[in-house]
């Protein structure tokens, strides 16, 4: 067995007080995350084991109701359990339509981002200003301008029928299609700032390198530049499926209310559905949901980024 | 020409490069003929910025000739991608890829050609002994020292055995020791496999010491192309002389010319000088003799041997092995001369009187 060296009572006393004000240094930004993320999160999940109370609010008794309704719907006359996946559908729709829009907004991200980096250094931060202009304007602003360009009597329509395209409007406005348009609008920048800040530091000598051993442009794509833009493939993802699924605004103006997304039937609960903790244990599955996805993502991409 | 050009590996015809365009173009390469012969280790030479790089670039396909041919064996490849022509290069940074082991960075070049597994991996091993870098296989390219890096970069180049390897001062990042010692498994790596090697360098030692033949480059353009011998003992031109080695240039006054020689007057002294190929100087020239071709010669000018070139010595500078004589020469100028150390060997001091033996031969007029 070998034992550390003992420290000296000096070293030892160097080391307690660096420890010290290191602690007064993450002072700050321990209050913050305790104030403004574990204390909202912790009145969520108390909150989502009491009893709704009749006008919104909740009465201090403990239930799992919340839970149960989540799969469940107790029957009005016999009381029983019957399951429900009204909420689960919901669910994975939601899951669904941020899948689609992050694979798109990647699909159509990266070459975006791979132009960027690939302009001279000067026009670069010019590009980068165009990519957040749409952030300059409000979110439903933006949502609801989408919404007069693709509506029935709307920009498209009306430039379709009078070109003599179409004799009657295609309906665009209140369909999935409208949903996944929408996210996949708003969240494009996500995807395509961090792609582009991952690519611009890619060494393009390497790509020489790999022509010059007989890799052809595809074959650099995927063995050279994908690979080594992977941290910002995961970033850009990850900043694009999370807000996605969780969305609000956009599937509640674009779909019309009939195709509720996570976030609006949460928003439900707390509003006119008056039951507060079914809306906080929905929040926390969600939670647990993305956490769980998130998981297994990192882990993949890790792996994958290993082989190369 | 002296070559037939059909016979040359890389034959580079008139090509010059001019990169942007208006007022701010700029000509990289002027009109370079370079006839470049199979299994030849072949140097350019020249100062930072003389375009070297440019035309390794133009043989590998990185970048498209403005104008003029690159031949490989006859057949015109100035317009092929990289990917087309079987030419590999080593690169100054070397470009390893970060996210691959050494093994996979080494047969990354027979994969893209889409050659067998176990030809592959027979393939890495044996670049891998070539280099000697077996242990380090399955390392990550980060995680091995610059002159192991310098050795994957070259087994990576040499794995899918390129008719011609391009190197683009693959020594510059090494410290002393290692380049000497790098230089000595480059010149046993192109015997062992007999592929011609392009070595770009702006150390003239280093292009003396490897190569068969040089090219030394000046502004874009090619100033002559020769054996180390050659180059040294006989540069065309005042910048290859001032480029190559230490020198001494001479004001001459050339009072006749024949077949290969001039006879020049320098300081009242009478020469004959060596011409370069072609060259009928008349009037004023340069003439340049290399300090270890002159003997010191105590007394000086009343000896007479020399027809009066001589001075003063006005600095002694010992280098071990030998030692630098600088000379305030009779009318004025200066003159160095290098003595070999011998023990023994009566020396010079500073202050005294000498005289200068030229060796016959030594002289030569440039081409300015
Ligand atoms: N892409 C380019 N655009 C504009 N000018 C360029 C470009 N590449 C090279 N040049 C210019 O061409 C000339 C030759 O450059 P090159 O890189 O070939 O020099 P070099 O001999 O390799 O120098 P060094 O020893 O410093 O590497 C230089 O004046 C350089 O500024
Ligand atoms: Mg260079």
């Amino acid at each position: 067995m070998t034992a550390p060296p003992p420290a000296s009572p000096r070293e030892r006393q160097a080391d307690r007080s660096a420890a010290r004000r290191n602690r007064w240094l993450t002072g700050p930004a321990v209050t913050i995350v305790a104030l403004f993320g574990i204390v909202p999160l912790l009145i969520v999940l108390v909150y989502s084991f009491l009893a709704p109370a009749p006008y919104g609010g909740v009465q201090w008794k403990f239930s799992t109701d919340a839970y149960l309704n989540f799969l469940f719907q107790r029957d009005i006359f016999s009381d029983a359990l019957q399951f429900s996946p009204a909420f689960l559908l919901i669910y994975l729709r939601s899951f669904v339509f941020a899948v689609i829009t992050t694979l798109i907004c990647l699909a159509l991200g990266f070459p975006t981002a791979y132009f960027m980096a690939t302009r001279p250094p000067e026009q670069r931060n010019w590009w980068v200003l165009l990519i957040t202009i749409p952030f300059w304007s409000n979110l439903l602003v933006r949502t609801l301008a989408i919404m007069f360009i693709i509506r029935d009597e709307g920009l498209i329509n009306m430039a379709l029928m009078g070109l003599g395209l179409i004799d009657k409007p295609i309906t665009m406005l209140y369909t999935n299609f409208a949903i996944v348009l929408g996210l996949f609008y708003s969240f494009l920048p996500f995807m395509v700032l961090p792609l582009y800040s991952s690519l611009e530091k890619l060494d393009f000598r390497l790509v020489e390198a790999a022509h010059d051993l007989y890799a052809t442009r595809r074959q650099v794509l995927w063995r050279i530049v994908i690979p080594m833009s992977a941290p910002g493939i995961v970033a850009g993802c990850l900043l694009v499926f999370i807000p996605a699924l969780g969305a609000y605004v956009t599937p509640l103006i674009l779909g019309g209310g009939t195709h509720l997304m996570i976030g609006d039937l949460i928003a439900q609960q707390f509003g006119s559905g008056r039951n507060w903790p079914l809306g906080s244990a929905q929040a926390l599955i969600l939670m647990a949901a993305v956490l769980v996805a998130l998981w297994v993502y990192v882990r993949n991409a890790a792996k994958g980024g290993k082989h190369g | 020409m002296p070559e037939q050009p059909s016979g040359s590996a890389i034959a580079i015809r008139e090509v010059s490069k001019v990169f942007g365009s208006g007022s701010d173009a700029v000509t990289a390469l002027a009109q370079v003929d370079i006839d470049i012969r199979a299994n030849e280790f072949f140097t350019l030479l020249g100062p930072s910025g003389c375009g070297k790089t440019t035309l390794l670039r133009l043989i590998a396909g990185f970048d498209y000739p403005t104008t003029g041919e690159i031949r490989l064996y006859g057949d015109d490849i100035a317009q092929l991608p990289p990917y087309r022509r079987p030419i590999n290069t080593v690169f100054q940074n070397y470009a390893l890829f970060p996210h691959m082991t050494v093994a996979q960075n080494i047969g990354f070049g027979l994969e893209m050609l889409g050659r067998p597994r176990a030809e592959i991996a027979a393939r890495i091993d044996e670049m891998l002994r070539l280099v000697r870098m077996e242990e380090l296989k399955n390392r990550r390219t980060s995680q091995i020292s610059g002159g192991q890096q310098q050795r994957v970069a070259l087994a990576r180049a040499l794995a899918p055995q390129p008719k011609v390897l391009l190197l683009d001062e693959p020594l510059s990042a090494l410290d002393y020791k290692l380049r000497k010692e790098m230089q000595l498994e480059l010149k046993r790596l192109q015997h062992e496999t007999g592929i011609t090697f392009i070595f770009v360098t702006h150390d003239q030692e280093e292009a003396l010491t490897m190569s068969d033949r040089i090219a030394v480059m000046s502004k874009g353009r090619v100033l002559q192309i020769g054996t180390a011998h050659d180059i040294y003992d006989k540069p065309a031109e005042r910048f290859v002389a001032n480029f190559i080695g230490e020198t001494n240039l001479l004001d001459a006054e050339v009072t006749g010319v024949d077949a290969a020689t001039a006879t020049v007057r320098v300081k009242g002294t009478t020469l004959q000088a060596g011409l370069p190929e072609g060259f009928r100087p008349t009037g004023k020239a340069t003439v340049v003799i290399r300090p270890e071709h002159a003997e010191l010669e105590a007394g000086g000018a009343d000896r007479g041997t020399l027809g009066g070139l001589g001075g003063v010595i006005t600095n002694v500078v010992f280098f071990g092995t030998d030692t630098h004589y600088y000379i305030a020469l009779d009318g004025g100028g200066e003159f160095m001369v290098r003595r070999q150390n011998s023990r023994g060997a009566a020396g010079f001091a500073s202050g005294d009187r000498v005289g200068l033996r030229i060796d016959p031969g030594a002289a030569r007029v440039l081409r300015d």
